[in-house]
């Protein structure tokens, strides 16, 4: 059952990677908008995008957090009390950052306006590159099983750094394919056009520092690179292919379908990562098994979950037609 | 004095359990402004979509519609500060996940699922407006008020659980034998939860009705205002004395089973019967000053029988009795909560007897000032309760089994997170209060259509072409 809750740990995650980091990539471009018309017609596509869904991609990092808590609640306190600083930054990130949006949307006040579209696309940067550096010292290992590691060299290592700056990357490159899909779903020839030659540029970056993130790993975090080369390999594989796909297909075809190959290059990336670790949770130490709550603990999260399976995606599916009955109407 | 300063100094307690305590005590006191509108405001939108339908009145339909963009701007605020709320859990206090997740968490992963429900309901009851037909489009919004309560219950589970935990067992320091059904319905369950979710439709429904009694003392006496100052004072005024009534027994229940809590709260130093009500008063000394003592009431309150023994503060171990500053602050914060609960009733009843009698609101403006300043005086009550409950547990973080001063994190300063939590809180408190306003301000105007809310459908897309 534990392994069970650890791969619906995963699928939090990956939920979160794929969807919240397309509307923490929204913020990435949002900075790079540029002024003027053309800089507002890009910012007013990414609030009609990034709007109805901010707050529900969220949920899944506190789907996350409380799965972890309760499912293992040792190596959670370990991470805690180890990286708290990228921790505590995300945190903060996350309230400047959804509470920017938001006022944003309902301000007339131009300055307001401004201001709040600062914080907004400033945190949506500064967010997930923390998120990435506590990934990074997790997959290297850095995290003592204890606990209370050391609060800097945890996060501030190579591949700390590294993760955090790929995560700002698949971010970017998310999001900006994701904006150039629903640029076409409102008909912005324009539109769609930067962003998706933004995409391209963010597909390029993103994964050269994917192959260079291997030497990375063969530096600092040998059992990541021997465990991704020898057991992950068919997702590293699975990532490289649809992320070589999309970026060969965009622009041919369109984005609405390469939104799902990106993802998919994302997700497997995540995969891997997961399958490389596994059985441990902290990289090198602490297995899946001994530090699982009681039984009948992960039997009620599993419950948890079908039961979410079963309210949610119906409620979700409904929301998604009205979403698509107004956009309709919009148009 | 004498004796704070000694517990301050003598004490070997980490210099993160002050600043995290405070941290914890100052989101959690934000949030839970939040809770009753995402679960009472609801019901009182759903009660004016209802009127509207049922009686063609378009202006109880416009309320419930602009009320519904306010719910969805409060609980984006909501959802936001619930989510540094489940960081703090683990940033600040791991020695309580990291021991006790197993148990613990558990009330936490229904939760989850009750709030992802509300978001989507919200937001499809947001989208529905003139897209689903008027009856499909109420039933949408049904499941937000009730997913509020399912998660309100979750929460205030596992706050009953640190006050009576139960559903596991201790072996080598780690939670064994978990009993989850136990540990969700533990022994205070249904006092906290009840008193919870009553405290949340006084709250929103106090805080509404004000909003609109201040309207109507300017001089906004139409229909629209009454009928917002109806429908929300008309709740809160019916559920104030059942809440009185709740009170009342979850404090006999607390005498019943957390006699350390009962013993602050109500001021009592010696175990003893016919042991006076205190009102007011403060614990120096380790003496009683300043308090107003009516003669044998605690006594009678707490078992009906001025010869109703009750366990003193000296009844707990030495180790384990809070400081004085902790029990005065628990027994202030009681008194506060129950004179505001009753000044309240008081003005309920104002409002009940006229209504029987004239079918009218009071005449006089004093009903009207008394109402608008009832909103704030509702959330001191909330508030006090809150401070009851949190400090009347001290020092124990999960009751006979953990010491806050062990639950707190022992690494990082404390401080530096507590000052940038609070600069950016204050920040978001402004903010939304700056939108609110905004929002009324467009809406005097009486221009609906061009109010954006989060989850809501946007108006701007004309600008993206």
């Amino acid at each position: 059952v534990s392994y069970l809750v650890a791969a619906g740990l995963v699928l939090g995650l990956l939920a979160y990677s794929m969807f919240g980091g397309a509307d923490f990539g929204a913020g990435f471009w949002d900075l790079a908008a540029g002024g003027g018309v053309k800089g507002r017609a890009r910012r007013a596509l990414i609030d009609r995008s990034v709007a109805p869904v901010w707050e529900a991609n969220h949920t899944w990092l506190i789907y996350c957090l409380v799965v972890m808590w309760t499912a293992f609640p040792g190596p959670f306190a370990a991470i805690m009390t180890t990286l708290y600083l990228p921790l505590g930054i995300a945190a903060l990130g996350i309230v400047l950052r959804g509470s920017g949006f938001a006022f944003r949307k309902v301000t007339t006040r131009s300055d307001r306006a401004r201001l709040s579209s600062t914080v907004f696309a400033t945190s949506s940067v500064i967010t997930p590159f923390a998120f990435g550096t506590v990934a990074g010292a997790l997959a290297s290992g850095r995290v003592p099983a204890g606990g209370n590691g050391p609060p800097v060299s945890s996060w501030i290592n190579p591949s700390s750094l590294f993760t955090g700056v790929l995560a700002v990357a698949l971010c970017a490159y998310l999001a900006a394919v994701f904006l150039a899909a629903d640029a076409e779903g409102v008909m912005n020839r324009e539109l769609r056009d930067w962003f998706s030659h933004r995409a391209w540029v963010a597909a390029m970056v993103t994964g050269a520092l994917s192959v260079s993130g291997l030497f990375v790993a063969h530096a600092d975090a040998e059992r990541l690179y021997a465990r991704l080369l020898d057991v992950a390999w068919p997702f590293v594989l699975l990532s490289i292919g649809l992320g070589l796909a999309a970026l060969l297909l965009l622009g041919r075809m369109s984005p609405r379908l390469v939104r799902y190959l990106s993802s998919g290059a994302v997700g497997a990336l995540v995969v891997a990562w997961a399958v490389a670790q596994a059985p441990y949770l902290l990289g090198t130490h602490a297995a899946i098994t001994v530090s699982a709550a009681p039984h009948a603990t992960l039997v009620t999260l599993s419950a948890i979950f079908v039961a979410a399976a079963a309210v949610v995606v119906p409620s979700l599916t409904l929301l998604y037609v009205l979403q698509q009955q107004a956009r309709l109407e919009g148009e | 004095v004498n004796h704070v300063l000694l517990a301050l100094a003598s004490s070997d307690d980490p210099g993160q359990l002050l600043p995290a305590r405070e941290q914890m005590a100052f989101t959690l006191g934000f949030h839970i402004i939040l809770v009753p509108f995402g679960l009472a405001f609801p019901f009182l939108m759903l009660v004016a979509n209802y009127r509207g339908i049922r009686t063609g009145d378009a202006l109880a339909l416009l309320l419930a519609r602009r009320w519904s963009k306010v719910a969805a701007v409060l609980f984006a605020v909501g959802a936001v500060s619930g989510t540094v709320l489940t960081f703090e859990l683990g940033l600040l206090w791991p020695g309580l996940m990291g021991r006790f997740g197993a148990a613990y968490g558990i009330p936490f992963a229904v939760e989850g699922l009750f709030f992802f429900l509300e978001a989507i309901f919200i937001a499809i009851y947001i989208y529905g407006w003139d897209r689903l037909s008027p009856w499909a489009h109420f039933w949408s919004g049904v499941p937000v008020p009730l997913a509020g309560l399912g998660g309100t219950a979750s929460v205030v589970a596992a706050n009953s659980w640190m006050n009576l935990p139960g559903g596991f067992a201790m072996r080598d320091g780690r939670v064994v034998d978990v009993r989850p059904a136990d540990v969700f319905f533990n022994g205070a369950f249904w006092y906290e939860t009840l008193h919870m979710l009553l405290a949340a439709y006084v709250v929103a429904g106090f805080v509404v009705a004000g909003v609109y009694a201040a309207g109507m003392l300017k001089g906004r006496t139409d229909h629209y205002h009454r009928l917002g100052f109806l429908i929300a004072f008309t709740t809160a005024a019916v559920v104030m004395p059942v809440q009185i009534f709740v009170g009342d027994v979850a404090a006999r229940q607390v005498f019943h089973k957390e006699p350390a809590k009962f013993a602050a709260m109500e001021l009592v130093r010696g175990t003893s019967t016919h042991v006076p009500e205190t009102l007011g008063g403060v614990l120096v000394d380790g003496h009683v000053r300043y308090g107003i003592h009516v003669p044998y009431a605690a006594s009678l309150l707490a078992g009906f029988s001025p010869d109703t023994r009750i366990r003193g503060l000296d009844a707990i171990p030495e180790p384990f009795r809070p400081t004085p500053r902790q029990v005065t602050t628990t027994h202030l914060a009681f008194d506060v909560m129950v004179a505001t609960g009753f000044a309240l009733l008081g003005l309920a009843a104002w409002f009940g007897v006229s209504w029987l009698r004239r079918r009218d609101l009071p005449s006089s403006r004093w009903f009207l000032r008394g109402a608008a300043a009832a909103g704030v005086v509702a959330i001191v009550s909330l508030e006090s309760g809150w401070v009851v409950t949190e400090v009347g547990r001290q020092p124990w973080t999960v009751v006979g089994f953990l010491l806050t001063r062990d639950a707190v994190t022992t690494s990082g300063n404390v401080w530096a997170f507590f000052l940038g939590t609070l600069a950016i809180y204050v920040a978001v408190g402004c903010g939304t209060v700056l939108v609110l306003r905004s929002m009324r301000r467009r809406w005097e105007g009486s221009s609906d259509e061009e109010v954006e809310v989060p989850y809501g459908p946007s108006r701007s897309q004309g600008s993206v072409r």
